[in-house]
């Protein structure tokens, strides 16, 4: 048994022992549970993939004469300024003015949302045009003028929805060719996309939410950030299999961090042709070794963490349930799946790639003494179930 | 008999002339055209393999420069862009020839092969991070 309070007084030292969530599994093979629980302090879990529920709040700081926004877009993708004066919110799914989307199917979306947000973080010099009916106070009607994340007060990320505990694998059983979020899917089963770090992603390395909680500092794309509220749509209360291993969606993450801490190759703008445009991230999480239990959770490896496959011809958007059975991430990592007697090829949006980086990054900003761990203030809500959208003609 | 893959760049004026099917009858080359881009009065473009014995791709290549069409060493029809690559995987399994491939299982890294590269452009439709672009 350890607690944080000690765990953060080696971290301090630049002592502690911290191993990424895919460096433990051989950790623990090695030398047995106990022993493992005792020497290491820390594991860092990561995930590196698409989060359409990505955003900022973004603060201008006031011009000469004022003005009070009330239309506004940077390089053409507007922002929402239902806010105060000179802030503005930028969602990642955003269309650029004049994008003619699916109109000339499937559109490309080139640039967007996630895009304004990749070229913010990488510093670039961006456009802003906003404009106004003017009042006493705010006289100026309108203004154009170019700004780097530098020139502004705060721009801080506000996630509602990132780290989905696991994800489905999408298929596509119909007899034409769909475009996703999940990419392009071929039809008759020809291939299927899968979105997540498996073995690495924070939430299956604590399925039960015994660290992760709010309050929780975690690593975003560089940045230290945290977890400021159970994520949209968290719904711990789904299908597990016997180790408690979502066998679906299951817990997501609301995370929040400034985004001029931010590491540009972490934050990409996403282009997915028939669908839209998103933002992918780079996310890391510390997981504190406090006892052999929460240790043995880390072990888990992609042959026990089972993905739900679903029809995105039919049964994903009229919301009917079926799956096409299961598949394990150690499947999926092997190029080929079975799904129903038939032969699948694989591809995925999620890079193990880029979450093993991230993982290891904070592996080395924890060994360095530079990442303190902060305990939850609150657990996440371990039971609880997503509801449905009903449609009424009438107030109920 | 040896392949090389090739890059020509057509002038404006030079479009009309039959290159391949002198490459073909006069050297005795296999050619395997992957892509071309070639409209009269503009820049064209081919991408192509072609098979066969050493000097004669090399007498074949001396006839294609006689018409001022340059054989671009550097340029390839499709690029790829490590810096831009995330490595997450979605092109591997809409590429037919492997050309993009995942070069270490552990790791999950992705490389391209040029010399597999067909040009069939699934790429440049399906890679969200916008890592994979076409010369023309
Ligand atoms: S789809 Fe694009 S970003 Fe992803 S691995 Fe392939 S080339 Fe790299
Ligand atoms: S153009 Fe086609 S063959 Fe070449 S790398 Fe892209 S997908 Fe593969």
């Amino acid at each position: 048994m350890k607690t944080y309070d000690e765990i953060n007084e080696r971290i301090a030292s630049g002592r502690a022992v911290v191993v990424t969530a895919e460096e433990v599994i051989d950790y623990v093979d090695s030398r047995g549970l106990e022993r493992s629980a005792a020497e290491i302090d820390v594991v860092t879990t990561a995930t590196f993939g698409p989060m359409c529920s990505s955003g900022c709040f973004l603060n201008f700081g006031h011009s000469t004469p004022r003005i009070r926004m009330t239309e506004a877009w940077i390089d053409d993708v507007a922002v929402y300024t239902g806010v105060a004066a000179v802030d503005v919110y930028l969602g990642a799914t955003e269309l650029r003015h004049n994008d003619p989307a699916n109109m000339d199917y499937p559109g490309r979306f080139e640039f967007g949302g996630g895009h304004v947000i990749e070229r913010l973080v990488a510093g670039k010099a961006l456009q802003l045009f906003a404009l106004s009916y003017g009042t006493s106070d705010y006289p100026r009607r309108e203004i154009r003028t170019w700004f780097t994340i530098r020139d502004l007060n705060q721009a801080i990320m506000v996630n509602p929805r990132n780290c989905y505990q696991n994800y489905n694998v999408a298929v596509n059983a119909s007899d034409k060719r769909i475009y996703t979020y999940m990419g392009l899917l071929e039809p008759n089963l020809a291939n299927c996309t899968y979105c997540s770090a498996g073995q690495l992603s924070p939430l299956l390395n604590d399925p039960f939410y015994e660290t992760i909680g709010i309050g929780t500092a975690v690593w975003l794309a560089g940045a230290r950030g945290h977890v400021y509220a159970e994520g949209t749509q968290h719904a711990p209360s789904c299908r597990r299999t016997d180790e408690g291993l979502p066998t679906e969606g299951g817990g997501t993450l609301a995370l929040t961090a400034d985004m001029k801490e931010m590491r540009p190759e972490f934050v990409r703008g996403v282009s997915l042709p028939g669908y839209g445009v998103s933002l992918a991230l780079g996310i890391a999480i510390p997981i504190p070794i406090l006892d052999a239990e929460v240790l043995r959770r880390t072990t888990v490896r992609d042959r026990d963490i089972r993905a739900p496959v679903v029809d995105y011809s039919r049964d994903y958007p009229e919301m009917t349930g079926r799956t096409l059975g299961h598949v394990t991430y150690e499947e999926l990592r092997s190029g080929e799946v079975r799904i129903e007697g038939r032969r699948v090829k694989v591809g995925s949006l999620s890079s193990y790639h880029a979450a093993r980086r991230c993982a290891h990054l904070l592996r080395e900003e924890v060994r360095a003494g530079r990442f303190p761990l902060a305990p939850p203030l609150r657990p996440l809500p371990r039971e609880q179930g997503m509801q449905g959208l009903r449609i009424t003609g009438e107030p109920r | 008999m040896i392949t090389r893959k090739l890059f020509l760049r057509f002038p404006k004026c030079e479009t009309e002339k039959p290159i391949v099917y002198h490459l073909v009858k006069d050297y005795n080359l296999i050619i395997n055209i992957f892509r071309a881009k070639v409209t009269a009065n503009e820049e064209g473009y081919l991408v192509l393999d072609v098979t066969g014995r050493e000097e004669d791709i090399d007498r074949g290549m001396d006839f294609v420069r006689s018409f001022q069409v340059t054989i671009d060493p550097v340029n390839k029809g499709v690029r790829w862009d490590p810096q831009r690559c995330t490595h997450c995987g979605n092109c591997i399994s809409h590429c037919p020839t492997h050309a993009l491939h995942i070069v270490d299982p552990a790791s999950r890294e992705i490389g391209f092969q040029e010399e597999l590269c067909i040009e069939c452009l699934n790429c440049l439709e399906n890679c969200p991070f916008g890592a994979c672009s076409s010369a023309f």
